[in-house]
């Protein structure tokens, strides 16, 4: 039997830069329609919106934090009234606030955990209502390498990460019968403003560290997630696949 | 509404969303023990009712329903408030 692949709508959180603007792109081309949600910045969100619409796609803006509950049910009412309801939920938005534990701040702490797993919670819970209407659903999660095999200067983002790989398998297994499968997506070390933060230095150090010899491009974890939100992907649930060059093996 | 047609389009819920067969369901029935509704289906049954009745069931009152009858009394009490 060959898989069809239907034109579903698509919510990418944290969709206006970086890896989740090259997702919102992918699925874009796979003829999904996508809300592309962001915090802050507007011009990056009409960007990506305009990137997408230029290669005859669908796409619309939603400005929301989703680390917090009022915001997520109004962003998920606003989608729901201007696409329909959401098939695919890609949980991208993440922060990062590095220090060394010992001198780490406890708003640092919980800015991470609240941006990075609580939004996990938060939008998986409000766009599974139509997931089970549906009978059909795909939650992907992007998690980090950080999350499988840790990071010094990062104990609260590796902690939200590995949270993210814990609710993944816990979710999954609560709502496989239903036809929903709910994956992640570890990225390494990719070519982002995130990773360009850390300084040139940084990054030729972490590349002679990965076995590819190179730091990752966002389409290319864009790519796993378009195959987890495809209908090839169909009998794959509760999975992390790992996108970092080898980084970790 | 009355609790009548209220309970026939409960039943008629059971059969179309959760598969269950129509001789099976009386209003004494609990759904986890009688019907072998898991706890995932009673969240969905709410989800149905909420859609078809028009009503809004909060977690709290959802939580404490165990059998048919319970369910067709809550709608009918939201109905009517």
């Amino acid at each position: 039997m060959v898989a069809h692949n239907a034109s579903r709508v698509a919510l990418v959180t944290g969709g206006s830069r970086g890896i989740g603007r090259a997702i919102g792109e992918l699925l874009a081309t796979q003829g999904h329609q996508v809300a592309i949600n962001y915090v802050s910045n507007d011009s990056a969100a009409s960007e990506a919106v305009a990137a997408i619409e230029a290669n005859g796609g669908t796409a619309i803006a939603v400005k929301a934090d989703v680390g917090d509950e009022g915001a997520v049910a109004a962003m998920m009412a606003q989608i729901e009234e201007q696409l329909g309801s959401i098939e695919i939920l890609v949980n991208n938005a993440g922060v990062t606030s590095d220090d060394l534990l010992l001198r780490m701040k406890p708003e640092a702490w919980d800015t991470v955990i609240r941006t990075n797993l609580k939004s996990v919670y938060l939008c998986s819970k409000a766009a599974l209502r139509g997931m089970l209407r549906a009978r059909w659903g795909r939650i992907i999660n992007i998690g980090s390498i950080a999350g499988v095999s840790g990071n010094a200067g990062q104990a609260n983002y590796a902690a939200a990460k590995a949270g993210v790989i814990g609710f993944t398998m816990s979710l999954a297994k609560e709502i496989g019968s239903r036809g929903i499968t709910v994956n992640a997506v570890a990225p390494g070390f990719i070519a982002t403003d995130m990773t360009a933060a850390l300084g040139e230095d940084a990054a030729a150090v972490a590349a002679s560290q990965i076995t590819l010899g190179r730091l990752g491009r966002p389409e290319e974890v864009a790519s796993a997630v378009g195959f987890l939100a495809s209908a090839e992907a169909s009998y794959i649930t509760g999975q992390t696949i790992v996108v970092d060059g080898g980084l970790a093996i | 509404m009355d609790k009548a047609a209220i309970e026939g389009k409960l039943v008629d819920l059971l059969v179309d969303e959760l598969g269950l067969e129509r001789d099976d369901i009386t209003m004494e029935a609990r759904f986890e023990e009688d019907l072998d509704v898991d706890s995932l289906g009673v969240v969905e049954l709410l989800m149905a009712l909420e859609d078809n009745f028009d009503v809004k069931i909060p977690d709290e009152e959802a939580e404490k329903i165990t059998t048919v009858g319970e369910a067709a009394e809550l709608v009918s009490q939201k109905l009517n408030t």
